[in-house]
């Protein structure tokens, strides 16, 4: 046997830590009496390897392992103990009756036992235990927070940052436990060796604990990274605390008296500071100058931190960044790669917005250029590629084609970024960059990395004209031998919208026939589109006529959708004037808009005998519809790496919170016979200050005959529930509404907060666009809940809020759609309008001006109208829709303006119907 | 004579054997607050401690005239009972512990114990009966317990003891260890 154990020992890693059958199998070890301790120990290492590396055990095994595990603790031996807790921790998620060890554990972990594996001890416990014993084991916990043994008390923190989730209300009480623990200071004597004397309780034999071991200090203070861990997790809710705890740990102005001695913890201080601002403005004074001061700490991890804190905050200036970026600066010539790396790549972001600033980095990130690490040289010259000047540009681009083939697909993809942008800030070296960029198009490389070059030279084609020509034809040559049939699809659209405004446009017709031959159905339904677009633009008679018979041949394809776009094409061909509708058309539907409204039509079983009305859905400009599909093209977004902010998913459009509303309102059985909602405000009005202990919001939904009041209510204190809330409107004028009811809601507490109060009133002439202020309160019933039982008390008391006045305002009524302005204005002079001229005197600039009027009638401005591009004289063309048959409405204001008197508005409306002209004119009157 | 005397050589080379290698493995069961972990830090420290419920088990050495018991004290609660087999294999001796004021349970706590000796790795296992707290007023002596048990008629295989013992008070438990050192002698 002892041989065996021999040669399993010799014979190297694989065989050793061979399998878990094996392993299950000499689990018999456990049982043996007496316990061989070294056996026993190498069997639980070779368990929890296996477990490490991905290896899972049935419950079953896991269960035997788990018993066998248990007979272990019949021997004292340390190392023993402390190998039974590892494997004990990682089994506790499979195997079943694991309560049966928390006698033993307990034991261990008593406040009195000077034993070295307490710490596994209580971070075993926290997998064992169920939340409801959590309140058993407060005392050892609070005993072992504060212990002066750093690893029992990490130990005890973490376990209790593991328990949080599930028991809230025990974790919460040790919060001062776990603040003295992030205090650092000694923990005083009271929790000290024998308070109460444990459950065990053998009293005086432990005042000397003299015989056990004694810990080696530990001078990495990472307790205190633990506990303001722990801390925050108890105060993140709350934004008060969170902001005095910062700045109590941060200490004060400079941050030189701060008792965090853990750079770990003060990092992650930073990133709380770092969110605090980034939820309150009015913060940021304070956290900023707690940030400036940790720029000066001694540690480089807390430097870097707060360095990229400051440069990540919203509207930093230039004047606040000088410091940090001279910090990074150090950085950049530091000997170790991570600190060059971190300083690269905050420079590499920052650059994006602030390339003035970080061009005082410049010589440092040359030299840069030439690092050893490639990913160093990739941020550095992105960096570079930002703030540079025209000049730099032909030798950078120079030294990135020399690394391009050494450096990995994600960060080609910054590299390209970045020229993307450098090619918008310099058009004039748009032939190197293209250039280059056709390069790499033809190197090997993934998906990702291929769109990020083809998006780059869209970009290209549709900002730089001179280049146009040359992009077009680089692209024609990719899709010869694409294999992304999504990529092939995008070019095969732009080469149907850019293609025909060529001087040469015959020269595409070849490249995309070739798809037709040759690809598969979804390309080829593409490049038909995009042939017939060669085909309906009307310059060229020859053109046309050879396309039509490209066309027809396509009539003989193997796939549907193939076949009906030819189809549909040829049919255009016969029917000149549809060429306006299926080719040239400059707007589509609001795609989120239409699929709601199609969703009502077909649950809708009355509606089905009338054919479905498209003209109430607003319509956006294509250029609308490519900023709302989020495609990370624009402007701002160009080079930023992948951080956080860059990952989270585009705002919700207009459209789609309408449908979640609509989805919301069609539970609740009160508005069943209402109608489909015509209208939403887009987002909601906050009737409360954002700090106050009830916060509200309000949406308004419009029915055919009524209009219902949506309160989103917050209740953010903990440990009360509000009953019975619900929200009084007063309305203050004679409003032509008469109220419903009420649909209160029977409880909220801040775990179910926010919770919905609808008021609902009836429009006592529907035709008109009634416009009207309320008074609101709050009403409720306060009542404390007892936090042991987690119930409210009996005895509440009535309690009211005031909240801020709600509107009915014109822009409930209308929501913004496009249309071509000139041609619909001209159209519609025959329809309903009104002109009337008001003196806008408050307003300070004509951009002032402009920004309030779109925002009270809620169009949409056409254009670019909305940017003044004379501060004198301007004129704004807005477009709307009346949803629920109200119909189109145009706006036109023409603008001057003069210090002394203001903006003078003189603002004509057409519309289809009367009521919309009156709506208009009082919305800006009143 | 000669027979006599090898076995009683064998049994004695068996403890020392017992006592130099190997603790003598004890189980210590019983229904929930009968006192067995009482039992386990009286016999192990002499002092009475304060208990809670045990969930699991409790496991100590306890020296006992030369001789090192390891003694496995596992919770009695109903939930916990059908794990004490995971314990049975390799078992010297058995303790079952019965709290002699709790009459209405008495039912149970015979049923459990006959179901425990009924397992085939508990074969001829000694089995030592505490009819513990025996201070209490009221208590039942050992001798209706036993009465109770029946084992007088069952057991023929194995060497068993039933005994009054107070935990709180300490008496009977070293008398009951005599006896039991002695049938694992014998056995």
């Amino acid at each position: 046997m002892s041989a065996l154990s021999k040669k399993d020992e010799e014979s190297g890693l694989s065989t050793y830590y061979n399998n878990k059958t094996t392993v299950i199998q000499e689990a018999r070890v456990f049982n043996d009496s007496p316990i061989s301790p070294r056996r026993c120990r190498a069997l639980l290492t070779r368990i929890v390897f296996l477990l490490y590396v991905g290896e899972t055990f049935g419950t079953q095994e896991a269960t035997t392992l788990f018993f066998g595990t248990t007979k272990l603790f019949q021997h004292k031996d340390s190392a023993l103990r402390q190998m039974v807790y590892l494997a004990i921790k990682e089994l506790a998620s499979t195997a079943e009756d694991v309560i049966m060890v928390t006698s033993s554990i307990m034991k261990d972990m008593q406040p009195n036992s000077e034993v070295i594996y307490r710490p596994n001890a209580i971070r075993a416990l926290c997998r064992i235990i169920d939340p409801s014993m959590a309140q058993g084991v407060e005392r050892f916990f609070k005993a072992a927070i504060v212990d002066k043994n750093p690893s029992t008390s990490s130990a005890a923190l973490v376990s209790a940052y593991h328990l949080f989730p599930n028991a809230k209300d025990v974790v919460k009480r040790w919060v001062n436990e776990a603040q003295e623990a992030v205090s650092g200071k000694p923990s005083g004597s009271f929790f000290g060796g024998n308070s109460g004397g444990g459950y065990l309780g053998w009293g005086g034999s432990s005042s000397q604990p003299t015989n056990g071991y004694s810990p080696v200090p530990s001078t990495s203070n990472i307790t205190q990274y633990h506990a303001l861990g722990l801390l925050y997790l108890i105060r993140q809710q709350d934004r008060m605390a969170v902001t005095k705890m910062i700045q109590q740990l941060g200490g004060g102005k400079s941050g030189a008296g701060t008792t965090l001695k853990n750079p770990m913890a003060l990092c992650m201080l930073i990133r709380y500071a770092a969110k605090i601002m980034e939820e309150d403005p009015n913060m940021q004074r304070q956290m900023f100058d707690l940030l400036e001061g940790w720029l000066r700490h001694k540690s480089d991890m807390v430097n870097l931190e707060a360095a990229r804190a400051i440069c990540e905050m919203k509207g930093v200036t230039s004047q606040q960044l000088t410091r940090s970026i001279a910090v990074l600066q150090l950085f950049l010539s530091s000997p170790k790669s991570t600190l060059k790396f971190a300083a690269t790549r905050t420079l590499a972001t920052l650059a994006v917005n602030h390339p003035q600033s970080v061009a005082a980095c410049n010589m440092d990130l040359e030299n840069l250029i030439s690092d050893q690490n490639r990913s160093v040289a990739t941020y550095a010259i992105t960096t570079l590629l930002k703030t540079g000047n025209e000049a730099s540009v032909d030798r950078l681009m120079k030294q990135i084609t020399g690394f391009m083939s050494e450096i990995s697909d994600e960060f080609k993809v910054i590299i390209v970024d970045a020229i993307r942008s450098l090619c918008l800030k310099f058009p004039t070296k748009h032939a190197s960059m293209l250039a280059f960029l056709s390069g790499v198009l033809r190197d090997e490389g993934g998906y990702d990395f291929k769109r990020a070059v083809v998006e780059a030279i869209f970009d290209m084609i549709k900002f730089i004209g001179d280049c146009k020509e040359q992009a077009l034809s680089h692209l024609c040559e990719f899709i010869e031998d694409c294999e992304f049939t999504k990529l092939s699809v995008r070019i095969l659209h732009l080469l149907g919208a850019e293609g025909p405004k060529a001087p040469q446009p015959t020269k595409y017709i070849r490249y995309i026939y070739n798809r037709v031959v040759l690809e598969n159905a979804t390309v080829r339904a593409a490049a038909v589109a995009s042939l017939a677009k060669f085909g309906l633009n009307g310059l060229d008679e020859k053109l046309a006529s050879s396309v039509r018979v490209l066309l027809t041949r396509c009539l003989d394809d193997v796939d549907d959708e193939v076949r009906d776009r030819a189809a549909l094409y040829l049919k255009v061909y016969e029917d000149p004037p549809l060429v306006n509708t299926y080719v040239k058309e400059e707007s589509i539907f609001s795609l989120a808009a239409l699929e709601s409204k199609l969703v009502s039509y077909i649950s809708d079983p009355d509606s089905l005998d009338k054919p479905f009305d498209a003209s109430s859905i607003p319509k956006i400009s294509k250029e609308q519809a490519a900023k709302e599909s989020a495609r990370p093209s624009s402007l701002e977004t160009i080079g930023v790496p992948s951080t956080s902010k860059a990952a989270t998913p585009p705002p919700q459009t207009a459209a789609e919170t309408q449908s979640a509303y609509a989805q919301q309102l069609v539970d609740v059985p009160e508005f069943a016979d209402y109608g489909p909602v015509l209208n939403s405000s887009s987002k909601p009005s906050q009737l409360t200050e954002a700090e106050t202990e009830y916060q509200v919001s309000c949406v308004k939904h419009i029915f055919k005959e009524h209009i219902v009041f949506q309160f989103n209510v917050a209740n953010t204190i903990p440990d009360t529930v509000l009953e019975q809330v619900s929200v009084v409107m007063q309305p203050q004028t004679d409003s032509g509404l008469t109220e419903d009811f009420i649909i209160p809601l029977p409880a909220l507490s801040q775990a179910t907060s926010p919770g919905i109060v609808y008021v609902s009133f009836t429009r006592d002439s529907p035709e008109d666009y009634t416009l009207a202020s309320f008074q609101c309160v709050l009403k409720f019933v306060s009542k404390e809940v007892d936090p042991s039982t987690g119930d409210p008390e009996e005895e509440g008391y009535e309690d009211e809020y005031q909240l801020e006045e709600t509107e009915l305002a014109a822009g409930d009524y209308i929501v913004p759609s496009y249309a071509t302005f000139s041609s619909e204005w001209d159209r519609m002079r025959d329809g309903a309008t009104a002109t009337e001229t008001f003196a806008l005197s408050a307003m300070e600039s004509m951009k002032a001006a402009c920004d309030s009027i779109i925002e009270i009638l809620n169009m949409q401005p056409l254009g670019g109208t909305e940017e003044p591009q004379n501060p004198t004289v301007h004129t704004l063309q807005l477009s709307g829709l009346i949803p629920g048959g109200g119909g189109k409405v145009l706006v036109r204001c023409r603008m001057t303006y003069s210090k002394a008197q203001g903006v003078t508005l003189e603002l004509a409306v057409r519309s289809e119907q009367q009521e919309a002209c009156g709506l208009v004119i009082t919305a800006i009157g009143g | 004579m000669g027979l006599s005397f090898s076995s009683l050589f064998s049994s004695l080379a068996s403890l020392i054997r017992w006592s130099k290698d190997q603790d003598v493995r004890i189980l210590m069961l019983g229904l929930d607050s009968a006192g067995k972990t009482t039992i386990l830090y009286r016999l192990q420290i002499g002092e009475v401690v304060s208990t809670i419920p045990t969930i699991g088990f409790n496991v100590e050495t306890v020296q006992y005239k030369n001789i090192k018991f390891q003694v496995w004290d596992l919770g009695g609660q109903s939930s916990i009972r059908p794990y004490w087999r995971c314990y049975f294999p390799n078992t010297a001796a058995i303790i079952y512990v019965i709290d002699s004021a709790d009459i209405a349970r008495l039912k149970t706590s015979r049923s459990e114990l006959l179901t425990m000796l009924s397992e085939d790795e508990l074969a001829g296992v000694p089995l030592l009966v505490f009819c513990n707290k025996q201070d209490v007023e009221g208590a039942l002596k050992p001798e209706q317990i036993s009465e109770e048990l029946g084992l007088a008629g069952g057991e023929k295989e194995r060497q068993w003891s039933v005994r009054g013992s107070s935990a709180i008070k300490g008496e009977g438990l070293e008398e009951g260890l005599d006896w039991l050192v002695n049938a694992i002698q014998k056995k």
